[in-house]
């Protein structure tokens, strides 16, 4: 199981937070700090996991994390998960980003976090891997904002 | 209507957006906070509007700002509204926001059931996806049960997209709902050869997470696992069931075996690293509990995770070493080949994979290497940089040489010059760590002492190159050991007087009182050898002068502020100069000194205590004074609350006051024992003593970091202890050579003996100091036994038992999932009926239960043993799936006869779906072939009642029998399920059944035919439904609800036993429980609320309770009644 995705800055501005358990807000934003605390000290040239201790859940969770540019993108997973099958998750969720917004930066993420909240759901449900096909993943996102803008369309 | 839409839409062009939000947020960065509370403001002005459109985009910022970490939680309800929108746009918000804000505790998700159901059956397939999604996050308990149909249903949606995610979403229900589990199971299971790859690979994901809670419930999909786990390409389901036949091996040692052929092909032929390295984890788990392990595929996964570690990619050479770690716990040696690369990743920039390494070294040390292995580690501790690497690596070292009582140590002097070079870390916060080593090893191992002496008095003599500043440094803890072993050991001192003027030196003054202590209470021991070695001489002048080094440099510590060492000081000074005055009249003392502190220490055993037998005429659980009167405070308490039974509870109380008391005493203890140098545990974890001394963990530690490392001089370096050892092994080889084998086992001690697992040239190296080790009694002999008797269990339980016992979770599936499949909703429970032995020839009907007489006039009609039918048959349980079911499940797998003598028998009834259908009861029913013959043809029938139908296919009447779909051979059960139609819960009914069959043998086949009786109670149409206390005050304030009472006497058992038994029996939840009353609720199948309270006062209990059904509820009370009549 995903115990929690986020996605930080380099600074640790929490760019979208996805909990699949629940945490008060306040809690939510400890956690993101601790979480960016731990892996913004680390080089990028090191491993991607890291032994999260008593963060989320205890020794069975574990942080597996990917830097690209200004992002981290961290998963919170425990021993039912593949560490390498959650690294290939990340990517694949990068690159659909990356598909769905052409050439997705750090702006994009800013503005539309609700259009990444919604590609995130076409690929991890409540904590469970849904789907890892990038195309099938963009088509069922495409189809759905086709429907967003013909509604809107027909209200203006 | 058209100028408010219009108005609504002029408004939003004024309306901030999201975009709007944060490119706001982003321009007020020096006062955020302050621009974000005009944005909340300005939100919670749109919430108000009745345009949909602007609800959305106001609950879409909410949703930002949650993330930011505001609290939005009181927009719960619009939050609700815009989930409800008709259109797809807002409505995916309304999800969104919803499933990042709400939770259990949400008190609107209540209202947003019927929303959701809606759009689970929207004939658009995004509208369901997106509830789905959002349900996914926010599920209950209360939506899983009032939803788990409409998603099972959807588990065969048409479009894949649907399936995958209903799917997926089960695992969530299951959790909260754990009674759905049994009837979805067969349906997930058949998605498992879904012909969507998705949907296969969301149903393979959520019996992995189902089997991951339960390994032993999914044994029996092994075989269907084998088959997609050989055929399908997918990698993440690949991994999903690789990794679920790791968890699964263990239980079953067979499995691994056949696994090792298909995982070794994945091995060979995957390019896929993650897949490869699951492969190898699950290979290495199989072998965990295959005794014969596979050589060759061992081999192969230790070949593999040697690639792994030595490729460049950190990500792999963490998981090499992660997997490593696991090989190392059954087979250490085939690790221990790799040490060189494992001492490699010590080097690594990695702070994550240097600390893997070192975890594996633990598991890695022999007696041959461990020299070498620490030797390596040492150079690291010297390199590393930062303290909490080097801290790490230091407790390593202390943890891999002391490990299992030092038993790959054999030279004892190397190890404490490994110890004294450690003491040379600046700035460690391990002090405390080393010198309990010490003090260990010093009493321990008689035979180092002389050593151990020497090396410590230079630690004393050089005390200020450790100390830099001394109050601050935690590593002046050893100092503590030093003095202690020099003043204890003090006759094995080369020069007393020089060691005892170290210890008396002014700067001792600065350091922590509790070391200063035990400086001075070992310089009076000291001082005592000295006398002692002087006296003889001739001179008497030598031994006064130590008496007036003595008189000097104690005052010092009389005027320190620390209470311990100025008390020990004073005293010590006023005998120092009466032995003084002694001397000065020429009167021998030594002997007399001496004697304070004669006597030699010997290690205890931890258990020891226990071994000194009480002295007869001691009762130890006696009180010495007469307890406080009990009568006080019964006279305190009214009489209503406090019942006979009371004074058992009263007792505790006191000891409790005592174990206060004791906790006390024992903390007070302790902190004694850890100040005083005399108390020494046997074991190593004597450090522990150390760890708890007060004081010590509040010297604050200051991290200095020396670059280089200081030399105290004259101590040996512990490199040429590697060198001596060489030397001495080789001697010693060659002795051996010469001498009897025997002799060597002679050698060794007693401890050593039990680890001879290790490689056989490893036995050959003995050690050159023996460790005075008190092994614990009663080793582990307890633990095999048990062990034994675990495997013989799991070995010899016939599997008919096996069954049973999954059955007793109702709540997980079945280990046979066939066996308890769920076709239609809900059924309502009717019972199982008495097994019978039918009899060919008489085909007597049985009337169970009860009526024990006709019994035993059956049983001796049963002459032809041999051809026995039994018949079981037991209601599923409902929707509640309490533990208490497994019990009455067992009772089901009793034998017959039990089963008659069962006065009242409970049925475990399973109700499906009855929010559509209150009126339906599923009978499970066992057929169990107890006879050598082959059953076949079998026919069910039922006599109908007026309220009570058996259903029957179309077409068929009334009175024709059910065909039971399957044939017995000797000694097989399965199952058949019926439904019947129930008109009316209100009354027990019992209705009588035949069951028809015809028996073949070899030779002939007959006719025969087998009555029973289903027994129907009240109890079982309730269902177990928990209910919150203020619900069920609103309840019972609503004045719908009839009541009835009923007392029970002579009742004679703990009220929580009563409780549990009304809940296990009768279907009832506790509500609320305050000393002997309680309160508990109920519901039938056709939704009855059924209250009861329930009040204990000695041997009577009275219940009280209300329905809005007065005869339902007479005939459930009359049936609690009978269960406790029967106890």
């Amino acid at each position: 199981m995903i115990k929690a995705i986020l996605i930080f800055n380099n600074h640790g501005k929490p760019r979208l937070i996805r909990f699949y358990q629940y945490f008060a807000e306040d809690m939510q934003q400890q956690i993101i700090r601790e979480t960016f605390h731990l892996v913004s000290k680390r080089d990028d040239n090191v491993c991607n996991f890291l032994e999260g201790g008593s963060l989320i859940g205890g020794s069975d969770y574990k942080l597996i994390y990917r830097h690209y540019a200004t992002l981290y993108f961290v998963f919170c997973v425990d021993s039912s998960e593949s560490e390498l099958g959650i690294l290939d998750l990340i990517q694949v969720f990068v690159e659909t980003l990356d598909k769905c917004f052409e050439n997705v930066c750090e702006l994009d993420l800013i503005f539309h976090m609700d259009k990444v909240h919604y590609i995130l759901q076409e690929v991890v449900m409540g904590g469970m891997v849904l789907e890892t096909n990038m195309n099938e993943i963009v088509a069922q996102v495409e189809v759905q904002n086709r429907m967003e803008k013909s509604e809107l369309c027909n209200q203006n | 209507m058209a100028l408010k839409i219009v108005k609504g839409s002029i408004d939003r062009m004024f309306d901030k957006n999201l975009q709007d939000l944060v490119r706001g947020i982003r321009n007020h960065k020096e006062d955020e906070a302050k621009y974000i509370s005009t944005c909340i403001d300005e939100i919670k002005q749109e919430l108000k509007q009745d345009n949909i459109a602007v609800k959305a985009n106001a609950v879409c910022k909410l949703t930002y700002l949650q993330m930011l970490g505001y609290d939005v939680s009181w927009a719960a309800f619009n939050i609700v509204e815009v989930m409800s929108s008709s259109k797809f746009t807002y409505k995916r918000i309304g999800y969104l926001a919803a499933s990042q804000c709400f939770h259990e505790n949400t008190d609107v998700i209540m209202l947003t059931t019927n929303q959701i159901r809606k759009d689970l059956s929207s004939p658009n397939q995004y509208d369901t996806g997106v509830a789905l999604t959002g349900l996914s996050c926010f599920v209950t308990p209360d939506l899983a049960r009032d939803l788990a149909n409409d998603i099972m249903t959807l588990m065969s949606h048409t479009k894949p997209y649907i399936r995958k995610k209903a799917v997926l979403i089960m695992y969530k229900v299951f959790l909260k709902y754990p009674e759905s589990l049994r009837p979805a199971f067969p349906r997930l299971k058949e998605k498992l050869e879904d012909p969507d790859p998705g949907v296969q690979s969301a149903a393979v994901n959520v019996i992995c997470e189902l089997a991951r809670r339960n390994p032993k419930n999914y044994l029996s999909l092994a075989p269907l696992f084998f088959k997609l786990m050989t055929s399908s390409t997918n990698n993440w389901v690949l991994i999903k069931i690789i990794k679920l036949f790791g968890a699964l091996t263990p239980l079953e040692p067979r499995l691994g075996k056949k696994l090792i052929e298909p995982l070794t092909n994945l091995i060979h032929s995957t390019s896929a690293m993650s897949l490869l390295y699951e492969c190898v984890n699950t290979v290495i788990a199989g072998q965990y509990s295959c005794s014969v392990g596979h050589i060759k595929s061992h081999l192969l996964c230790v070949q593999k995770l040697r690639i792994l570690i030595e490729d460049s990619d950190q990500n792999l050479k963490y998981l090499g070493l992660l997997a490593m770690s696991k090989i190392l716990k059954t087979h250490p040696k085939s690790v221990q080949s790799h040490k060189d690369l494992i001492l490699q990743c010590l080097d690594d920039k990695d702070e994550s994979i240097r600390l893997r390494a070192l975890d594996l070294l633990y598991g890695m040390v022999s007696k041959k290497n461990l020299m070498e292995i620490v030797k390596k580690l040492m150079i690291h501790v010297d390199k590393a940089e930062g303290t909490t690497y080097r801290d790490e690596l230091l407790t390593k070292i202390i943890d891999i040489c002391s490990q299992s009582n030092y038993q790959y140590i054999t030279n004892f002097e190397w190890y404490i010059s490994i110890l004294v070079e450690l003491t040379r870390l600046e700035g460690t916060r391990h002090g405390h760590l080393i010198a309990s080593q010490m003090l260990d090893v010093a009493i321990r191992v008689k035979a180092i002492r002389v050593f151990a002496v020497a090396q410590m008095a230079t630690l004393l003599d050089n005390a200020h190159l450790l100390t830099g500043n001394m109050q601050r440094n935690g590593i002046c803890e050893v100092l503590y050991a030093a003095a202690w072993i020099c003043g204890e050991f003090s006759e094995h001192l080369e020069n007393p007087v020089q060691t005892l003027e170290a210890m008396l030196r002014p700067k001792v003054a600065t350091l922590p009182g509790h070391i200063q202590a035990v400086y001075v209470q070992n310089a009076a021991k000291l001082f005592a050898t000295i006398l002692k070695n002087q006296e003889g001489n001739t001179d008497s002048t030598a031994a006064q002068e130590t008496s007036q080094m003595m008189i000097d440099r104690l005052p010092l510590f009389v005027q320190s502020a620390n209470l311990e060492v100025q008390e020990r000081a004073s005293c010590i000074l006023q005998l120092v100069k009466y032995i003084q005055k002694l001397q000065q009249k020429d009167v021998e003392v030594a002997e007399e000194v001496s004697a304070l502190f004669a006597g030699e220490l010997n290690p205890v055993a931890p258990k020891a205590q226990k071994k000194v037998p009480v002295p007869e005429g001691l009762d130890l659980d006696a009180w010495i004074n007469e307890p406080p009167s009990e009568s006080e405070s019964e006279d305190e308490q009214p009489k209503a609350i406090f019942t006979k039974e009371e004074p058992k509870h009263s007792r505790p109380r006191h000891t409790e006051v005592d174990e206060k008391e004791l906790a006390r005493r024992r903390e007070a203890r302790k902190q004694e024992q850890a100040n005083n140098p005399f108390y020494i545990k046997a074991s190593p974890s004597s450090q522990k003593v150390y760890q708890e001394a007060p004081g010590v963990e509040h010297i604050p530690v200051v991290q200095i970091d020396l670059s280089v490392p200081l030399k105290v001089p004259g101590l040996p370096m512990s490199d040429q202890y590697v060198k001596l050892e060489e030397e001495r092994r080789q001697k010693e080889r060659a002795e051996k050579k010469k001498k009897e084998k025997k002799k060597r086992k002679e050698k060794r001690s007693g401890r050593g003996k039990k680890h001879d697992s290790g490689p056989e040239s490893e036995e050959d190296i003995t050690p050159a100091h023996v460790v005075d080790i008190v092994t614990e009694e009663m080793p582990e002999v307890g633990m095999h036994l048990s062990d034994d008797v675990a495997q013989e269990d799991q070995n010899h339980l016939p599997v008919r038992v096996k069954i049973c016992i999954c059955m007793f979770c109702l709540c997980r599936p079945l280990a046979d999932s066939e066996k308890l499949p769920v076709r239609s909703h809900r059924a309502a429970g009717a019972p199982k009926s008495s097994a019978e032995d039918g009899e060919a020839e008489n085909a007597t009907p049985q009337e169970p239960k009860k009526k024990s007489s006709k019994e035993k006039r059956d049983k001796k009609k049963d002459k032809e043993r041999d051809r026995k039918v039994r018949l079981r048959c037991w209601k599923h349980f409902p929707p509640s799936g309490h533990k208490s079911d497994s019990r009455s499940t067992q009772s089901e797998g009793r034998t017959v006869v039990t089963f008659l003598v069962f006065p009242l028998p409970r049925k475990v009834c399973d109700i499906q779906g009855n929010l559509q259908d209150g009126s339906q009861v599923v009978v499970s029913v066992i057929f169990e072939n107890k006879s050598d013959s082959f059953l076949k043809s079998m026919e069910f029938n039922v006599l109908d009642s007026l309220n009570s139908k058996l259903q029957r296919p179309e077409g068929s009447g009334p009175h024709d029998g059910l065909t039971v779909p399957f044939q017995l051979p000797p000694g097989v059960s399965n199952e058949a399920r019926f439904v019947f139609t129930v008109q009316s819960i209100v009354m027990p009914q019992k209705l009588k059944g035949t069951l028809t069959f015809i028996v073949k043998n070899e030779d002939s086949s007959t006719h025969e035919k087998l009555d029973f009786k289903l027994h129907f109670t009240c109890t079982s149409y309730l269902i177990t439904t928990p209910c919150y206390s203020d619900a069920f005050a609103k309840l019972l304030e609503s004045g719908d609800l009839k009541s009835s009472s009923v007392r029970l006497e002579g009742v004679n058992m703990p009220f929580h036993h009563l409780l549990a038994r009304i809940c296990f029996h009768h279907h009832f939840s506790v509500v609320e429980r305050i000393d002997s009353c309680a309160s508990m609720y109920s519901r039938s199948i056709q939704g009855h609320h059924v209250c009861l309270l329930v009040k204990t006062s000695g041997q009577t209990v009275s219940i009280d309770a209300k329905c809005d059904e007065p005869t339902l509820l007479g005939n459930v009370l009359d049936e609690i009644k009978q269960t406790f009549s029967q106890c």
